[in-house]
């Protein structure tokens, strides 16, 4: 298992990382979840060894990040944000070059990564650099995955990736779990966030709350309100208006309006949009997603 | 009016057809959301869109002029905000808006009148000294956008302008797309996050070259028996 305690980070000025500290248990698909500049990408590079922290540990199943640099990179599948694998080499050479700088087959680990590596093999003598957003994701993880890592560290894998490809791409995740894999992810979306185990939530520096998915969306002390009306554009402004939201922001085809007051009933909602000339009003209590517990937690 | 009007695109690459007889079109002020899996050949028909490529057949008219014969008054007429940062990191924030005014074929008084508009919408009169690389993501993304719409243009096309963003970063981004549009400027976008795609007038959906859908998000979900739009999309483009 993983332990992170009480590290800190500064650049200058900036602290990125503030006592941070928290706990991934083995076998966990644990989420990372917070806007830009939030600190998840120097907390990634500090936990695989890559930075050192300005003071507090961090340690993978005994091994310290700083001491045991080297042990622990053995047990480490890392896929940065960015695409980094050699654009020149062709899939099946990159496939080769990861496995052989671990000490590994391709074929001993072959298991791990079929069923990613299964969409990609027919394209096996392609340059890396020509492969599609989708696919470079794919080869990515199965060049992180290939020498059985204990740990698999996943900075943002689907940005700029598609909705269908997203959902296999976690469906394989699902897969990589059962092998015993364990899996720290970052992303910013949040029906992604939802899929994990536990998530923790991370602003400035700071964790804010962790918990399982479920637990966060019951735990919301607000209330959530789906609102639509004739002119869509103009009602989150309005309904930031009243007096007691919270927040009010365009979600999907209607806009969350996050309230406090358990009082608050959908008709006195809707009496006061119609004060504000709103036309074909519906207002519909709901229960809360992730997304609107990111907004809520950003927000205070 | 239609700002854009596509009628039969093919584009070819060698025995590849990255577009398959595409037909639209898109009406001013109008927020159009172009969707598609990756390598749908979205890319491609924006490049062609905006006269960065020349179509193999058929006849694309964007703000009036054919892209095929007339590229540069195209090119004069839109905007254009792309996947990777459109902005120069080494250089600060007024003198991006320097830059792209200029490109623009601005005055400089105009750009001078202009850069202080939009230090002061985005905030970022204290800021107007500093490197574009030390800013975050959302600003980055806000001044693209500004900058991009620096010569107020007749249609501004957004590559994925969200990408990687977090929620609440995203939503300030589409309030100036919002924006935008209620001044007259039609927005012409590609997101992967579905919940943007209810944000747009209209949006299409490409697959492998074709549009396989096209309408109001609503009536898409509807006519398919979709819950939402991520449900829709993943029905008819897997």
């Amino acid at each position: 298992m993983i332990r992170i305690a009480n590290v800190c980070k500064s650049f200058g000025a900036v602290q990125a990382l503030n006592d941070v500290s928290f706990e991934v248990k083995e076998n966990e698909l644990f989420g990372l979840i917070g806007p830009d500049g939030a600190g998840k990408s120097t907390l990634f590079r500090i936990l695989i060894s890559l930075m050192t922290p300005d003071s507090g540990t961090v340690a993978l199943w005994g091994l310290d990040a700083v001491r045991d640099y080297k042990a622990v990179r053995k047990i480490i599948g890392y896929m940065p944000g960015k695409f980094s694998l050699y654009e020149d080499l062709t899939v099946e050479e990159n496939l080769q070059f990861f496995a052989s700088v671990f000490g590994v087959t391709v074929e001993e680990n072959y298991h791990l990564i079929e069923e990613v590596y299964s969409h990609i093999a027919p394209f096996r003598k392609r340059p890396a650099g020509k492969l599609s957003g989708g696919m470079k994701q794919k080869l990515a993880l199965s060049c992180a995955l290939i020498h059985k890592p204990r740990l698999l560290a996943l900075d943002e894998p689907t940005t700029g990736v598609d909705a269908v490809s997203r959902k296999e791409f976690w469906e394989n995740l699902g897969a990589i779990r059962q092998a015993g894999v364990t899996t720290i992810v970052a992303t910013p979306y949040m029906d992604e966030a939802a899929l994990c185990d536990r998530i923790a939530f991370i602003n400035k520096g700071r964790i804010l709350s962790i918990d399982t998915p479920q637990n966060i969306v019951e735990r919301t002390t607000q209330r959530i309100f789906a609102i639509r009306a004739a002119n869509m554009r103009t009602l989150p402004a309005l309904c930031r208006s009243l007096p007691e939201a919270i927040a009010a922001y365009s979600f999907g085809d209607s806009v969350h309006l996050a309230v406090n007051s358990h009082h608050t009933e959908a008709d006195g909602i809707r009496q006061q949009l119609t004060r504000l000339s709103c036309e074909k009003i519906t207002v519909e209590p709901i229960a809360p997603t992730i997304e609107d517990c990111f907004i809520i937690t950003a927000k205070n | 009016m239609d700002i854009i009007n596509v009628k039969d695109l093919v584009m070819k690459f060698g025995d590849f057809t990255a577009n398959d007889h595409l037909t639209f079109s898109v009406k001013k002020g109008e927020i159009f959301g172009f969707l598609g899996a990756n390598g749908a050949g979205k890319t491609t028909a924006m490049k062609i869109l905006c006269g960065l490529l020349k179509p193999s057949s058929g006849c694309v008219v964007v703000a009036g002029y054919n892209v095929a014969s007339h590229p540069e008054k195209v090119k004069r007429n839109i905007g254009y905000m792309s996947q990777k940062f459109s902005l120069n990191d080494d250089l600060t924030v007024a003198e991006n808006i320097l830059v792209y005014g200029a490109i623009y074929g601005l005055s400089r008084a105009e750009i001078a009148r202009r850069t202080e508009a939009v230090l002061e919408k985005l905030e970022l009169t204290q800021m107007r000294r500093r490197l574009v690389r030390t800013l975050s993501l959302g600003w980055k993304q806000k001044l693209a956008f500004s900058v991009a719409t620096i010569h107020r243009p007749s249609v501004v096309f957004l590559d994925e302008p969200t990408s990687g963003v977090d929620p609440v970063t995203r939503r300030r981004f589409w309030e100036l797309i919002y924006e935008a549009a209620e001044n007259g400027i039609t927005v012409f976008v590609s997101t992967h996050y579905m919940d943007e795609a209810e944000y747009c007038d209209r949006i299409s959906i490409m697959n492998r070259g074709q549009i396989i859908a096209l309408d109001r998000p609503r009536q898409l979900k509807q006519v398919h028996g979709a819950e939402s739009m991520n449900e829709l999309f993943i029905l008819l483009a897997r």
